[in-house]
């Protein structure tokens, strides 16, 4: 029997998280079909103000990319439009003229913004703001236009404001009623928000009704009832959205605002669904993500024959993404004599909270300022707590102090992520058993925090509490990984002690619970093994991958080739080489790297050897948990105010120190005098010409935990600088974890330990003499695998065997 | 054309090198073949089941394990299983190891 058809109207993240939902409850049930008017595959919407305010990316905005329709096996015709249901026949006909039968269908349209029927609301520049097209239109326009307006000062309007304030425009936001956001704040809260978006170069029109929209092709200006104009390049129209529901309406299905559903997202006629912002349900429709994720889930199960509980509707939260604005409303906002508020507000810190209770239940929520509490609240509104017992406004106090309590009382069971649906002790599970260490991580493998992005604070809150807490209870106790209980100090004194060689060895006699370990370990013993044994010889496949490959792999798993190119020195004939190299095995991307130098990318693994061999360049260890590059400026050889040679300086020490395993990656860098145009105040060893010295600062990082560097010491010799830098590198090597990156190394240990290790001139000789052991063990990989051909067969081979 | 349960001798036992995946493509399929240390040889298709995607082959062979290079997800190289809590399956071949030939079933 063939699959039932499924073929769904509409490919955004209510209607996609339905097929999300029917995927797991049963993979093979249908085949889906999927109609997407605009050309990008489902992306969050939620986010678009976030990229206008510059936050994130187009790219970083999609949900699903199309290898995940692909690999689901769901047919995706983007652009193109249904223009008719046929509900007896079962079938909907495109814009394109395919006819398509289904057994059951899903309407999610969406939502459609609205645009004030006023006269000129059909010129050149004005839109609304709602999809991709539009925010592209808002980009293109900021770089022409200067003044723009905003009619709404609801969510999406002052949001839309934000951005395009971000894109350099002037803006005015133009509102009908008193006060902004007026349906979920009260007038104090609107006050503080207005000031302070005022305070970010907002200007607000209050208490406008807009009646014309003046120009000739292009809008020019906009006129008010009570007589006032302002001038307009660009009208962005927030003033609300209403359900696309014209297809359904045309195909007789009931539509009320709405498709009206009941609360299992069937509408009047059999097999036809509706869910999210087009779907009314109990009258009411939706315009957040979370209450239409609730109706996804049910469909999935209505659809997979798993019906259980309908959707009953949902009482929605909500908060405004403009940087620097913490706000929170939900439920109720006004107090009528039947209601009781509470109240905090600290006008010097700018924060305000009211909580609405009635019957001893809140109704009703507003948070400016602080919405650390607002899952607290909202859980306690949504499940109609008890709050008799509360007395006092102890539970609107800010609670600074008390943070990780906060997060250690929070029941396990608490949705943290209202979007998706992700409990605290999803998260913790994640964070303890996937040892992810980040919101984004965290993100990864639950989902939570993908889509308004709200909970972000608290996920990092709770995995701080979750870390800390391992942390407090045994300091020394951060395993190595999951496979084993010993630390890292523990493991490399048991090598030391026991003298084990080899990474099966340590597994056996160390009692590994994992018998050939994990990604995780197996990198970190061959690293550990090769800095306690100079002689070691590598264990290539317990290396990670780009460095088991000597490339870096690239998100399609292609990899990229970058040379050195010593201190961001070239020569005419070397780029000639790497142009001649990119021509040839044309390769999709030539990139000069954030390390001076340049790189291919692109490149299938079984190409990579040819190519080293055409380049005869040494590998420049772009992928290495090792040294990086020596950032140089030009110093004293041709610029007026460079006091010392520090392209010298710096491709010395790149060629003493190249091919150096190193717990994490290092990077350094020479400026020839304190302009520091090579930047050397953010690397792991950053190096700074006087008048007659060297200053060697220590431990920058220009990346995840941005840090300025130290000043370790000056020297007055490039010899002394090789020495303490030597020194420095190796004793980074002996004493962090693997992955520790020196910023965190330094901040752990602390300076003044390292400068005291460091002063020590018999310690630098020593450290120094280990380093050289260990140097001279290296091999140029690149050149290696060319003349190797068991390395070339095992690593960068891909056997065709029949080719139709 | 190959119909299924079509028998392809894909190499020698000793050409696969123990613990490095291997890629072979069959008409339009790429698998990814793994010599493990036990001495048993498996066989994958070469795509993560991850949703943005990514090839297995270079992953980290671990016992009857692989681990995604790109995303670090765990797949189990005999059911094709990812372990949780991640979830998805990769599609698996089977393998018939006969004297010194590797024989992959599609």
């Amino acid at each position: 029997m063939g699959k039932r058809k499924l073929v769904m109207i509409g490919n955004g993240m209510a209607g996609v998280r339905v097929i999300e939902e029917i995927l797991k409850l049963n993979h093979d049930l249908y085949e889906i079909t999927i109609f997407g008017n605009e050309p990008h595959p489902n992306y969050n919407r939620i986010q678009l103000s976030n990229v206008l305010q510059g936050n994130t990316t187009f790219d970083e905005t999609i949900i699903n990319d199309l290898n995940w329709y692909e690999s689901n096996n769901i047919e995706l015709f983007t652009g193109e439009a249904v223009i008719g249901i046929d509900t007896n026949k079962k079938l909907v006909i495109s814009d394109k003229g395919q006819e398509l039968a289904y057994d059951e269908l899903i309407l999610a349209t969406g939502s459609l913004p609205f645009i004030l029927p006023v006269p000129g609301a059909d010129k050149e520049g004005v839109i609304g703001f709602r999809d991709i097209k539009d925010c592209e239109k808002m980009i293109k326009v900021a770089k022409h236009y200067k003044k723009a307006v905003v009619i709404g000062g609801g969510l999406l309007g002052l949001e839309a404001a934000k951005g395009l304030i971000h894109l350099g425009m002037k803006v005015d936001v133009v509102h009908l009623m008193e006060h902004l956001m007026e349906r979920q704040l009260d007038a104090v809260a609107s006050t503080m928000l207005k000031k302070e978006l005022e305070a970010q170069g907002m200007n607000f029109l209050m208490e406008k009704a807009t009646i014309e929209l003046s120009g000739t092709d292009r809008v020019e200006g906009i006129r008010f009832k009570d007589g006032t104009e302002t001038e307009a390049d660009l009208i962005v129209m927030a003033a609300g959205i209403k359900p696309n529901v014209s297809l359904a309406k045309d195909s007789g299905i009931y539509v009320n605002r709405g498709i009206v559903v009941n609360d299992f997202m069937e509408t009047n006629i059999p097999h036809v669904y509706a869910v999210g912002e087009c779907a009314e349900h109990r009258e009411i429709v939706y315009g957040l993500v979370a209450p239409l994720y609730e109706q996804g889930k049910v469909l999935a199960q209505v659809l997979c024959n798993q019906k259980d509980q309908g959707y009953e509707g949902s009482i929605t939260g909500t908060q405004l993404k403009v940087s620097g604005i913490d706000l929170f409303s939900a439920g109720e906002i006004y107090d009528d004599n039947t209601s009781k508020a509470i109240v905090v507000h600290n006008e010097y810190e700018g924060i305000y909270k009211k909580v609405l209770v009635r019957d001893d239940r809140i109704v009703g929520i507003v948070l400016y300022g602080d919405t650390k509490d607002s899952n607290r609240l909202f859980k306690m509104l949504n499940e109609k707590q008890d709050v008799s017992d509360i007395t006092s406004i102890s539970f609107l106090q800010s609670q600074e102090a008390s943070d990780k309590n906060d997060v250690a009382s929070m029941p396990n069971d608490e949705v943290v992520c209202g979007c998706n649906g992700i409990s605290k002790e999803t998260i913790v599970n994640a964070i303890q058993e996937e040892e992810v260490t980040t919101v984004e991580q965290v993100g990864g493998c639950t989902n939570a925090g993908r889509s308004c992005g709200r909970c972000k604070p608290v996920i990092q809150d709770i995995i701080a509490y979750t870390l800390g807490d391992e942390f407090a209870q045994t300091v020394e106790k951060k395993t190595v990984c999951g496979c084993t209980t010993l630390s890292r100090d523990e493991v490399v004194e048991e090598i030391r002690e026991k003298g084990l060689t080899t990474f099966k060895e340590v597994m056996n006699v160390l009692q590994w619970k994992n018998e050939e370990g994990c990604s995780k370990c197996r990198p970190a013993l061959n690293y550990f093994l090769g800095m306690i044994y100079p002689d070691y010889v590598d264990e290539r496949d317990s290396r990670l991958v780009n460095e088991k490959m000597h490339a870096n792999i690239q998100k399609d798993g292609t990899y990229s080739v970058i040379p050195r190119m010593y201190g961001g020195v070239t020569t005419a004939k070397d780029l000639r080489k790497l142009a001649d190299i990119a021509e040839k095995y044309d390769v999709q991307l030539l990139k000069i790297t954030g390390g001076q130098r340049i790189g291919l990318y692109g490149l299938e693994k079984e190409q990579l050897p040819a190519v080293w061999e055409d380049l005869g360049m040494p590998s420049g260890y772009a992928y290495g948990k090792t040294l990086r590059t020596v950032k140089t400026c030009v110093g004293a050889q041709f610029c007026r105010f460079g006091t010392q040679d520090s392209m010298s300086l710096g491709i010395e020490l790149e060629k003493r120190f190249e091919r150096l395993d190193t717990p994490h990656k290092v990077k350094m860098g020479v400026s020839a005098c304190p302009r520091n145009c090579a930047e050397a105040g953010i690397k792991d060893v950053g190096i700074v010409g006087l008048d007659g010295g060297w200053e060697i600062y220590v431990a920058g990082n220009g990346g995840t935990d941005l840090r300025a560097g130290d000043l370790l010491c000056k020297v007055k010799t490039e010899e002394e600088v090789y020495e303490i830098t030597g020194a420095y590198l190796q004793y980074y090597r002996e004493t962090a974890l693997y992955l520790e990156r020196t910023s965190t190394w330094v901040e752990r240990i602390g300076l003044d330990h390292v400068k005291e290790v460091l002063a020590n001139e018999k310690t630098r000789n020593e450290l120094n003499e280990r380093l050289n052991q260990t140097l001279a063990r290296y091999e140029e990989p690149w050149k290696k695998a060319v003349e190797d051909e068991e390395i070339r067969h095992a690593y960068y081979s891909k056997h065709e065997l029949l080719k139709l | 054309m190959i119909s299924t349960g079509t028998r392809i001798n894909i190499c020698k036992y000793d050409h696969l090198p123990s613990m490095i995946g291997q890629v072979f493509v069959i008409g339009h399929n790429e698998m990814a073949v793994f010599r493990l240390s036990n001495g048993n040889v498996r066989a994958i298709e070469n795509k993560s089941p991850h949703p943005k995607g990514g090839r297995l082959a270079d992953g980290l062979v671990s016992g009857e394990y692989v681990y995604c290079p790109i995303h670090d997800w765990i797949i189990s190289l005999i059911d094709g299983k990812v372990q949780a809590p991640d979830r998805g399956q990769v599609k698996t071949y089977p393998i018939e190891v006969s004297g010194e030939d590797v024989y992959l079933i599609i």
